[in-house]
């Protein structure tokens, strides 16, 4: 239905003839705008619905004791939908380190919780389809759970500044219960407040995108950091490690970079990197962490992406 | 009426501090309102989700930026 909205928007209203580079970017620009802001809208509703369902506080109870393994699937998991913003990091580490939840089970929840957000999920559909979209929620949760197992073994407790454990967590305070009514208001609250933050970055983006799908004169960054190029992955996580973990900031620079023929893999792993791994993150991090066990993480983290990255494109 | 607002001064916790600022005026109440910043402090409560929000020493909300309809509603709730 939107192919045919933009058909008749190009061809028919704007009478633009077909085939000309112009007509073309402003199709793709018409067709590609409406489609995200819908995913936009349906994903990140479903997903705050569902997150009405699982507060910190649940996901804590959920996680306290349990084994490896069957905690870090579990942790990872919760990770998803566990609402999350970088400055809840360090109570929420703190809850769940206090209340006996394993280290390793810990690391699981805090690489998926940023990781892997509906927001990169909306862009990543919007743009490559949808079995991108689940790939990268799939490979997402692998490195989560596979960077807690092993942090889990490295036995780092130690590693956690010494403050951490001392702390006296009160009763675990929790919200009033919500009503079906309360959690469909909440939820599209929250889908206005994302919408208003990313629907401009997603038009600057699809812009910019329009702009390089329909003109694009020669693959400039793929010369650099293309198929050929060994260590276009290694790149690609270095630069992006540092950057900020704003899934909407990172639209218009995974839009060029698709537009411009980078390969899946590489994109991918910058995505993770930009959302998984950021400088804000590390600083706050970095006052529950010993510099030992922040090294850690960052590094298995690190080390995870650059694999998925590698891997997919030998595969496809 | 002492209200605290729990979070490490994030954008969020701003957020609901600005509009429990608005409920307070449109009830005609003065409150002192306070960040509490201190995560010794925000974990005592036992508040793993910031921004939360402490009415007379008892946490009232959680996780959310409070609207200031919700804000007032829940002043008002906290019956000071």
């Amino acid at each position: 239905m939107l192919t045919m909205f933009a058909d008749w928007f190009t061809y028919t209203f704007l009478r633009l003839p077909k085939g000309r580079l112009i007509t073309e970017a402003i199709h793709f620009f018409v067709y590609d705008i409406p489609k995200i802001y819908l995913l936009l809208v349906v994903i990140v509703f479903v997903v705050a619905m569902l997150r009405t369902w699982t507060p910190a506080e649940k996901a804590k109870r959920l996680l306290v004791h349990r084994h490896q393994f069957v905690g870090n699937v579990l942790a990872a998991s919760l990770g998803i939908l566990t609402p999350f913003c970088t400055c809840s990091a360090i109570p929420m580490f703190i809850g769940f380190v206090e209340s006996g939840v394993p280290l390793g089970v810990t690391f699981s929840f805090l690489v998926a919780s940023p990781m892997i957000n509906e927001v990169a999920m909306v862009l990543l559909w919007g743009l490559f389809g949808a079995k991108v979209a689940l790939l990268y929620v799939g490979v997402g949760l692998l490195i989560a759970i596979v960077s807690g197992v092993i942090i889990g073994q490295l036995h780092m407790e130690k590693y956690v500044e010494d403050y951490v454990y001392k702390i006296k967590v009160g009763a675990v305070a929790g919200d009033a219960p919500m009503t079906f009514n309360n959690r469909v208001v909440a939820s599209w609250r929250y889908v206005g407040e994302i919408f208003r933050k990313v629907a401009p970055w997603v038009a600057v983006g699809v812009a910019i995108g329009a702009f390089i799908h329909g003109y694009a004169p020669e693959n400039f960054l793929a010369r650099y950091a293309g198929r050929d190029n060994p260590f276009a992955v290694l790149l690609a996580v270095a630069i992006g490690i540092p950057l900020y973990s704003n899934a909407e900031g990172v639209i218009p620079i995974v839009q060029a970079l698709w537009a411009k023929d980078l390969p899946l893999g590489t994109t991918l792993a910058f995505m993770m990197a930009v959302t998984g791994l950021s400088m804000p993150e590390m600083i706050i991090l970095r006052s529950v962490l010993k510099p030992r066990l922040l090294a850690t993480f960052i590094g298995v983290v690190g080390l995870g992406i650059l694999i998925v990255g590698y891997f997919f494109n030998w595969v496809l | 009426m002492r209200i605290e607002i729990l979070g490490s001064s994030c954008a969020r916790c701003r957020a609901l501090e600005a509009n429990v600022r608005k409920a307070l005026t449109m009830l005609g109440k003065d409150a002192e309102v306070v960040d509490v910043t201190d995560i010794q402090e925000i974990m005592a409560y036992g508040v793993m989700a910031t921004p939360a929000l402490v009415i007379d020493g008892k946490v009232v909300m959680v996780g959310r930026i409070l609207s200031p309809e919700e804000a007032k509603k829940a002043i008002v709730g906290a019956g000071a």
